[in-house]
């Protein structure tokens, strides 16, 4: 499939999952489709062929939400392709900025006391406590150097791998994503050093010492969940 | 220049009022000059504890309207000269009151007195503003229930927002027996929960009660223990360290021995 044409902009190489469109980042948006339109109007799957997945890699371009889609339509269009996703080597500012927030860790330091409720993007590490009544949520984690009393909610977006930590655990109430736990009625002593985290195969929060934390979150120490996340 | 000290609680009942009645009373024992102000606006009973009700004329509402002027409004106490009290009007509602009035008011009084004791309503609305603006120094009341250290945490998450010093903390009505049985919340629960500063402790006594209800603050009393209490915490406002008061009774053979002489303790 290899042009040997001298302008070049697209190159289409075969994978095992379907096709890999590299479209050169230099040239002007224009030149890439016209070009792109011409050899893909030669080499398409036929029509009682099998659909082919089709990433489109765009080096170091950034398309804005028209461009993606009118490229999509000449991709797909008529063509038994489909197109899988769309990788860039860049993002905006922007969304950069978001992505951080979404995975950054926030330290606070102060006491969340009754009636107050402390709202994080991200992961929040709070050294202080949160007493009854206070609330804290966050979008990811939740590690409270502290005690905890009152309550907190990780993952307020849904995120059900997302974890409470405390160095003392006594909540009212425990959330992560969508799901909820509460205190006992009985009077009862709190925990030290200890995680909440929702069980998949209970269906529930559990609590547990931190340190099945290793092996039940693994990447909680890693790089990955930052990407994964993002 | 004097210093402003609000007493605050967030709940009612707790015993703001009578704490600022003593309060007062201790620092103006320790020749201080002190004025109360009372900004309980509708629900007035400061100037009931102090046993000066039947004197008032004009009241806080009345300064801040400009019918009167500020020294013609505050009640000189009848045993002492130097502390007066500026009562709460009793008609009024509390929106009669804002907090650039009192501002006003207590930078004016604040020329002429040591300190300036204001009593704050319970709640957190427009009275808690009012009191609250102008004052140096809070000081936050409680009793060891669970209900009165939640407002009473409410309350210190609200005076951090404020331009002044962390608050201290004042635990009331500690009855011992019930505090060693573990059915009240313990002193060094409630500071811990509450993060703050003690600055003194009160343990329930009914001659608290006696002597508010003949106007006569418990702190001219020479030894019943909560009079002691409030001396010792107006000490600590002064600056003195003195150490808190011990829960235990005094057993043994020293208090028999005592007794024996006919020593009271």
């Amino acid at each position: 499939m290899q042009d040997t044409k001298t302008k070049n902009y697209v190159t289409i190489k075969g994978t095992r999952d379907g096709l890999t469109l590299f479209i050169d980042d230099r040239c002007s948006f224009e030149d890439a489709c016209r070009e792109l339109e011409e050899k893909l109007s030669v080499n398409h799957p036929h029509k009682d062929e099998q659909v082919v997945n089709v990433t489109v890699n765009l080096g170091n371009r950034y398309l804005y939400k028209d461009q993606e889609e009118s490229l999509e339509r000449i991709i797909t269009e008529d063509k038994r392709f489909k197109v899988q996703s769309f990788d860039s080597n860049v993002i905006l500012r922007n969304e950069a900025i978001a992505m951080l927030e979404d995975t950054d860790i926030k330290v606070v330091n102060r006491i969340v006391r009754s009636g107050q409720v402390l709202e994080i993007k991200g992961d929040l590490l709070l050294i202080g406590d949160v007493n009854p009544g206070g609330k804290v949520v966050s979008t990811g984690n939740i590690y409270i150097m502290g005690s905890l009393h009152g309550i907190a909610h990780a993952g307020v977006n849904g995120d059900q791998n997302a974890i409470i930590t405390a160095s003392y655990m006594n909540p009212s109430q425990l959330r992560i994503a969508d799901y909820i736990s509460r205190a006992p009625d009985y009077e009862s002593d709190g925990v030290y050093m200890e995680c909440g985290l929702i069980d998949s195969e209970k269906d529930k929060i559990i609590i547990d010492r931190l340190q099945v934390l290793a092996h039940k979150r693994k990447s909680l120490s890693g790089f990955e969940r930052r990407i994964s996340n993002g | 220049m004097g210093e402003a000290i609000v007493i605050t609680s967030g709940k009612g009942g707790v015993g703001k009022t009578t704490t600022t009645a003593n309060l007062g009373t201790a620092l103006a024992l320790m020749d201080k000059k002190v004025c109360l102000i009372d900004t309980d606006i509708g629900l007035r009973n400061l100037d009931v504890v102090m046993g000066l009700e039947n004197r008032i004329v004009y009241d806080i509402v009345d300064v801040i309207q400009g019918r009167c002027k500020l020294k013609q409004a505050l009640i000189k106490d009848k045993r002492f000269d130097y502390l007066a009290l500026l009562p709460a009007a009793q008609t009024s509602d509390k929106s009669a009151v804002t907090p650039d009035g009192m501002r006003e008011i207590i930078s004016e009084l604040k020329t002429e007195y040591d300190y300036i004791i204001i009593d704050c309503p319970a709640g957190i609305e427009q009275g808690y503003q009012n009191a609250v603006a102008g004052a140096d120094k809070a000081i936050v009341v409680t009793t060891p229930e669970k209900s009165s250290v939640r407002d009473a945490d409410r309350i210190i998450g609200l005076l951090e927002k404020e331009d002044m010093d962390p608050p201290s903390l004042i635990i009331n009505r500690i009855r011992k027996h019930m505090m060693k049985n573990g059915d009240m919340l313990d002193i060094d629960e409630i500071v811990q929960i509450l993060s703050i500063d003690l600055i003194g402790i009160v343990l329930d006594d009914d001659e608290v009660i006696k002597a508010s209800n003949h106007g006569e603050p418990v702190a001219f009393q020479p030894n019943t223990k909560a009079s002691i209490a409030y001396r010792n915490i107006a000490r600590r406002i002064l600056g003195e360290s003195v150490p808190l008061q011990s829960l235990e009774d005094e057993t043994g053979m020293f208090k028999k021995v005592k007794k024996f002489f006919g020593i009271r303790s």
